[in-house]
């Protein structure tokens, strides 16, 4: 997708901080949708398959355009393709969060429930970025979002609500996930001269309303809230575990072995 | 009114002529609406060289019909001869459901899809819902109030699943968004 009258402002900030800070969001929501779409045709009744493939493709169609955005912003003639599929690990961006393995159906359900919380949140407060084209993606993503929590929050109070076993598998999702929740607020340089610009939030601002709403729902589902001794962190930094090498691989096999190709 | 020769109409097409055209191109995901009638297309101008610019806006971020969408309408002003077109995507303001002519909801339903129940920008429609009430969604088959959500998504991005618990017929819930 183009963006042909594309203007970039001044902001006052360095380029390649605005660059780098538009990777870490995009990034989150592209390894999730790739991750979703592992899914695709082994869905547990096909109107959940064709529901994961949905949020898939809302969260893959977010990270084409902030890194057109991004791409843009950069000045170097990279599109949404070379960023999506020549870098390697260490240029990703994400959160620990998005590249778990998919699990079941709960370990889904949990991980995309807490990124959903995270994501209103966040796109909410990017809603008013001084970076104009930034605001308009957020306005745009902020809905399909507030969609996608809707969904995953269903999902975690039915099955936390629902039989013991099911009970017992959505508990052991959160417990399982509960080590990556620490690294979606933590702020470091680059978020104090972005939260400066006014290009987006302090991620620790974000996390009072994040921790209400994980509140209620787990609580409406009956589950306990867990306690992680030992956080994960550095993905924003591109220090990565060893999945998302996997995901990548199966990802950027196409422009690996096809330098070039275009659709 | 001034004589314009039809070589002069061919260069230099009014706007209005523009969206005469746009009013032929049919959603590729549900032909029986135009991209007018989705509320899809925001602005067209004409330059005074003729070239056309128009402002086309996504429906959702990873729709795969806004590239199929930008091919319709290149392929329809092509057809008619105007050949320097020029088509921004268009972010801000965002798509809503609200957008959908009332012509277009018409034709939904008698499609058999049940067009957008309320307003995105209505109560209850903000970001606070999270478990609100659905709306009741009329059955577009035999009209009963008495439907059930099947499943929150549907075959594409816009659209839910329901079901009438009268008629018995499934059917597809374009969402308010």
């Amino acid at each position: 997708m183009t963006t042909e009258t594309q203007q970039i402002d001044a902001q006052q900030i360095d380029r390649a901080d605005l660059v780098e800070y538009l990777l870490r969001l995009g990034d989150n929501s592209m390894i999730l949708g790739q991750r979703l779409c592992e899914w695709c045709g082994h869905g547990p009744v096909l109107e959940e398959d064709i529901a994961l493939s949905n949020v898939a493709l809302d969260l893959i169609g977010q990270a084409r355009l902030i890194y057109t955005h991004a791409g843009e912003v950069e000045g170097k003639g990279q599109t949404e393709d070379d960023i999506a599929f020549l870098r390697d690990v260490f240029d990703w961006k994400n959160v620990h969060l998005v590249e778990q393995p998919n699990g079941d159906f709960a370990d889904t359900m949990a991980r995309q429930f807490m990124i959903d919380c995270y994501n209103v949140e966040l796109f909410s407060a990017l809603t008013k970025s001084t970076d104009d084209q930034l605001a308009a993606i957020a306005a745009k993503t902020l809905k399909e979002v507030t969609y996608h929590r809707r969904h995953s929050g269903e999902w975690v109070i039915r099955l936390g609500d629902g039989t013991d076993e099911s009970h017992r598998r959505i508990q052991a999702a959160f417990d399982r996930h509960w080590i990556f929740v620490e690294e979606l607020f933590e702020s470091d340089d680059l978020d104090a001269r972005i939260t400066a610009a006014g290009i987006g939030p302090d991620p620790k601002s974000l996390r009072p309303a994040w921790d209400s709403m994980m509140d209620r729902v787990l609580s409406e589902a009956t589950l306990t809230r867990p306690t992680a001794d030992f956080p994960r962190s550095g993905g924003r930094k591109g220090e990565h575990s060893e999945y998302l090498g996997y995901i990548l691989a199966d990802m950027q096999f196409m422009q690996r072995a096809y330098p070039g190709m275009d659709w | 009114m001034p004589v314009v020769s039809l070589d002069q109409q061919r260069k230099f097409p009014t706007e209005a002529a523009i969206w005469r055209l746009l009013e032929e191109v049919p959603d590729p995901e549900v032909p029986v609406l135009t991209i007018l009638d989705l509320g899809v297309v925001r602005s067209v101008a004409v330059a005074e060289n003729g070239a056309i610019r128009i402002g086309v806006t996504p429906t959702y971020s990873g729709c795969p019909a806004t590239a199929a969408i930008n091919m319709a309408i290149r392929d329809r002003l092509l057809q008619a001869g105007h050949d320097t077109v020029t088509i921004d995507t268009i972010l801000a303001p965002a798509w809503t459901t609200d957008w959908i002519s009332e012509d277009g909801k018409r034709k939904l339903r008698d499609y058999g899809i049940a067009p957008p129940v309320g307003t995105a920008a209505g109560e209850g429609a903000g970001r606070g819902t999270l478990f609100g009430a659905d709306p009741d969604v009329p059955c577009p088959h035999c009209g009963s109030a008495h439907t059930e959500k099947v499943s929150e998504f549907g075959s594409t991005a816009c659209k839910a699943q329901y079901r009438c618990t009268d008629c018995l017929e499934p059917f597809e819930y374009f969402k308010c968004i």
